[in-house]
């Protein structure tokens, strides 16, 4: 469904935005993320109120550092803003994500990947600020020496999060970076309330913009001041209630993660599983992330012209749903880009017509209950911006026994305009899930925490279901991967940051 | 469903005695000394909850004063068989814990009869939603040992031929009856329906549509005074749905999560006035019917998490407390809620006050996201015991084990029947 909805002042407001919602900076393949605590409120408010933040206005040449700021909860506490200003940002963001036990075993943060192990984002290390710096080859080094200067009279270091040089592979040796969402930057997506029968890349602005329409023609609660409070005359009037400045206007939620991989501990398992065969050892590999090592997706690519995707040949990657595989013969139901992007819609698929759409309404087709029990994925995407980091690992040195001598992960960031709704969702009840799509009891083969299940079943499993038998099934699956820190921040937009850098 | 209101000054006491019958928060101990849930053979799930009611201060948004209800215990659970042979049963096998419990609630004499008392106190439930009828935990449990012994059993290699697949599939049923007579694993044949319980679902099944039918010109003529009546109200009532307290958040979600089922309980006023009471009345009796005669079969319209629900009324018909056990997180459970079946949340709950603004009765309402999740969680009320007789089994699980089950008996199959069937393990 489309057709122009007459607002086009997103244009005109990416000066106010910052570029990390606009571009995921691939040129810059140098970057390192800093988080810093408030240390001398005056020098943390007077740095913030002029850091030379990257705004999303394209530039001609392109520039060779970019820098971006967010905020956590205390962070914004530390600064002195007015607590009832904070009580306007979501309840998640200001609970933090290590400090609630059910939040935790939500989103698979148990046993050795409990927030009391973490190295930042838990206690006494929960960050105040996050500086995301990126650089062109060779200017990290100065840029981040710069930066540092600039913030030690108001922060301490709580981590300099170093990332090894962008390239396509992440550290297991898969593409990654594939598939993301398209925000409608022109405002074509329909905004009041309607359902969406088709898959679609593109996404309401509000998904992940604060202070625009969302999925359900609504606007996610932010913030929303009184123009006559100190300063807030600068910000911008909220769309939905126009007498009220809006605080979240261009700015959005941030979560980043901190992940661990054990590369040599993925591939032994995988060739102790494919006895020693490369082939099948590569296969399994891909019937767990559910796309082959060059980023072909196991269920195939067919023909769907599917709104969003950009119309560039290398995109035909994401020209696909999983209609055509509804038991998984080809992409296993379990396997990692499956549970991230259900690709689905609002209805299960059955025929066109307004009965048939009534009786599955209704839920009186029996079939389409059975593929009826994902949630209708438009409201549950990501926008990722993660960077690895370490140094790579080769299968073959994976294989030979030899340990790394550093550690290898990703720093896992997205953003997202609803926490709850989009990235503690897709990571609780599709990822950490053990009975996503009604599977019997397996979390995630990549991200699963692999701990038994009420009845005290395992869910260290892999089912790969297959048309001639019993799905086959890998056991004994060991944790490939470690939080090592998290944290909820909030991005804001460039006027709302010199907002709470200087307001009393 | 039970109900008594607490003795005045008895609350405290009354909370500690609920959580001596909890593992931890939102956990019910099996064998707890007060009330072995797991002694009764038949209870799926049960739960005591205090009805604490945060939101009776709405009344203001109608610029009526709140009335000042009782704070009532609840006891509730699904169980199979008449839920008054399960109270003489528990009055029986756990008279002193119950005792104990109820002794804090008004006008409970603790030498009087116990089951005479709970029925006294047992309130007719408006509602009443049963995922799969029928289905009982003797059941549940018992196919649920025998997909774990046939999953750990079969050879997951790729069928080359048809007639391998019917050696598994008897390799399967041999290894079954052998662990049968063993005594490793039970399959009790289901006990047949009572007649008169037949009887009953009979005439109700066609008494309400017969009497609808009967009354269909009296309904024809008062639709339109009754859409009229419908939309200035829907256009007037005042909506009400204030963020809900960060603590109260807390000590809601402290209770989720132990299980992939979960419990939610809510309480809310009905709208004041003659018009929203009739009608939300009608729409009840409606969902009853609809439950019981239609959707009775895994799934209550679109949505297949949900495994008990009811909706009573309390306090004359001023209030109306909803239950229900569904799996997945909470956040899931809205979802599903806002996506699948809005138009049935709005049918009951926009005769609660304060509900978002609904139009013609099935529209918009519970599709306003926000508004729609603050309300919903600030009337909810934490469950202080909950217990579930089949931990770490959603209702996907417990269909297909039933359909495990009934493979496994059947006589023979078709090759492409027992591919299915293997399939399933």
């Amino acid at each position: 469904m489309s057709g122009r909805t007459g607002q086009n002042s997103a244009a005109l407001e990416w000066d106010d935005m910052q570029a990390l919602l606009r571009f995921g900076f691939k040129h810059l393949t140098q970057a390192s993320f800093f988080l810093l605590r408030i240390k001398n409120r005056e020098a943390a408010r007077a740095w913030l109120a002029a850091a030379p933040v990257t705004s999303a206005v394209t530039v001609n040449p392109l520039p060779t550092t970019a820098l971006q700021v967010a905020l956590t909860s205390e962070g914004l506490r530390g600064l002195g803003v007015a607590p009832d200003i904070i009580d306007g940002f979501s309840n998640e963001y200001n609970a933090g994500m290590s400090t609630d036990g059910n939040r935790s075993q939500r989103l698979g943060d148990v046993a050795e990947s409990a927030p009391d192990r973490w190295r930042w984002g838990a206690r006494d290390k929960v960050p105040h600020v996050l500086l995301m710096l990126y650089a062109a080859p060779g200017q990290l080094e100065g840029f981040q020496r710069s930066i540092k200067g600039q913030c030690s009279a108001g922060f301490d270091e709580v981590a300099c999060l170093a990332t090894s040089t962008l390239g396509s592979k992440e550290p297991f040796g898969f593409d990654d970076g594939i598939s993301q969402p398209k925000l409608d930057w022109d405002r074509e997506r329909p905004v009041r309330d309607e359902e969406q029968y088709a898959y679609t890349n593109l996404a309401c602005l509000g998904e992940f913009l604060l202070g625009y329409p969302n999925e359900y023609g609504g606007y996610t609660d932010r913030p929303l001041l009184d123009p006559q409070r100190s300063n807030a005359s600068t910000l911008p009037r909220a769309e939905d209630s126009p007498d009220k400045a809006d605080l979240g206007r261009n700015g959005s939620y941030l979560v980043m993660r901190q992940l661990q991989q054990d590369i040599p501990g993925f591939w032994q398992y995988l060739d102790q599983q494919a006895g020693g065969d490369a082939t099948l050892r590569e296969q399994l590999a891909a019937a767990m992330v559910g796309r082959t090592l060059d980023g072909e997706p196991l269920v195939g690519r067919n023909s769907e012209a599917i709104e969003g995707n950009a119309a560039k040949a290398d995109s035909d990657l994401n020209a696909f749903t999983y209609q055509s595989d509804p038991q998984g013969l080809r992409c296993p139901l379990g396997a990692h880009v499956r549970r991230s992007n259900p690709r689905n819609a609002d209805l299960p698929p059955g025929k066109p017509g307004i009965v048939s759409r009534l009786i599955r309404t209704l839920g009186f087709d029996a079939q389409a209950r059975e593929r009826d029990l994902v949630p209708s994925t438009r409201f549950h995407r990501l926008l990722r911006r993660g960077r690895d980091y370490g140094a790579k690992v080769t299968v073959a040195e994976a294989l030979s026994g030899a340990q790394p001598s550093d550690e290898t992960g990703l720093h896992f960031v997205c953003l997202g305009a609803n926490i709850a709704r989009q990235f503690e969702f897709v990571q609780g009840a599709w990822i950490a899930g053990t009975k996503f799509d009604g599977l019997a009891g397996e979390g995630d083969p990549l991200l699963g925490h692999r701990q038994p299940g009420p009845d005290g079943c395992p869910t260290n499993v892999f089912s790969i279901p297959q048309s001639c038998g019993p799905d086959k099934r890998l056991t004994a699956l060991p944790s490939f991967i470690t939080v090592r820190g998290g944290a909820y921040f909030f991005l804001p937009g460039i006027r709302a940051l010199r907002y709470l850098a200087t307001a009393h | 469903m039970v109900v008594a209101p607490i003795a005045s000054g008895r609350e405290a006491g009354l909370r500690a005695v609920l959580e001596t019958m909890n593992v931890r928060p939102g956990m019910a101990d099996p064998g707890n000394a007060l009330l072995p849930f797991d002694e009764f053979q038949n209870i799926h799930f049960a739960r005591l909850v205090i009805l604490e009611d945060a939101t009776v201060g709405d009344f203001a948004v109608h610029g009526l004063k709140a009335p000042s209800f009782p704070k009532h215990l609840v006891f509730m659970g699904d169980c199979d068989g008449p839920s008054r042979e399960l109270l003489a049963d528990m009055s029986r096998r756990a008279d002193a814990g119950l005792r104990k419990i109820f002794a804090h609630c008004e006008g409970f004499d603790v030498q009087a009869d116990l089951l005479g008392w709970l029925l006294a106190h047992d309130l007719p439930v408006a509602a009443n939603y049963v995922n799969w009828v029928g289905r009982t935990v003797r059941q549940a449990k018992q196919e649920s040992a025998l997909q774990r012994a046939l999953s750990s059993r079969v050879p997951r290699e790729e069928i080359k031929s048809d007639t391998t697949v019917q050696q598994v599939r008897q390799d399967l049923v041999a290894y079954a009856k052998v662990e049968i007579r063993a005594g490793r694993l039970n399959l009790t044949p289901p006990e047949p329906t009572p007649v008169e319980w037949q009887m009953r679902k009979f005439l109700n099944a066609i008494g309400i549509p017969l009497v609808g039918l009967l009354a269909l010109p009296l309904i024809l003529v008062l639709l339109p005074f009754f859409l009229i009546l419908l939309r200035i109200r829907e256009k007037s009532d005042p909506e009400f749905y204030p963020r809900p307290d960060a603590q109260a958040l807390q000590v809601l979600r402290q209770l989720e999560d132990h299980d992939v089922t979960n419990q939610f309980s809510a309480l809310g006023s009905v709208k004041p006035g003659l018009f929203r009471r009739w009608l939300v009345s009608v729409v009840l009796l409606l969902i009853e019917y609809a439950c019981r005669h239609i959707f009775n079969r895994g799934h209550l319209g679109r949505v297949q998490t949900i495994h008990f629900a009811r909706w009573v009324f309390i306090d004359g018909k001023a209030r109306i407390m909803f239950a229900s056990n569904y799996d997945g997180s909470h956040e899931a459970y809205m979802d599903d809620f806002i996506n699948k079946v809005a138009w049935g949340l709005n049918l009951v709950f926009s005769n609660g006050i304060g509900w978002p603004r609904t139009d013609w009765l099935i529209k918009r309402g519970a599709r306003y996201e926000q508004r729609f999740k603050y309300y919903q969680r600030r009337h909810q009320i934490p469950s202080q015991v909950w217990y579930k007789a089949y931990p770490g089994l959603t209702l996907t699980d417990l269909q297909r084990n039933q359909r495990i089950r009934e493979g496994l008996e059947r006589a023979d199959m078709s090759d492409a029947e027992a591919l299915s069937w293997l399939r399933l393990l």
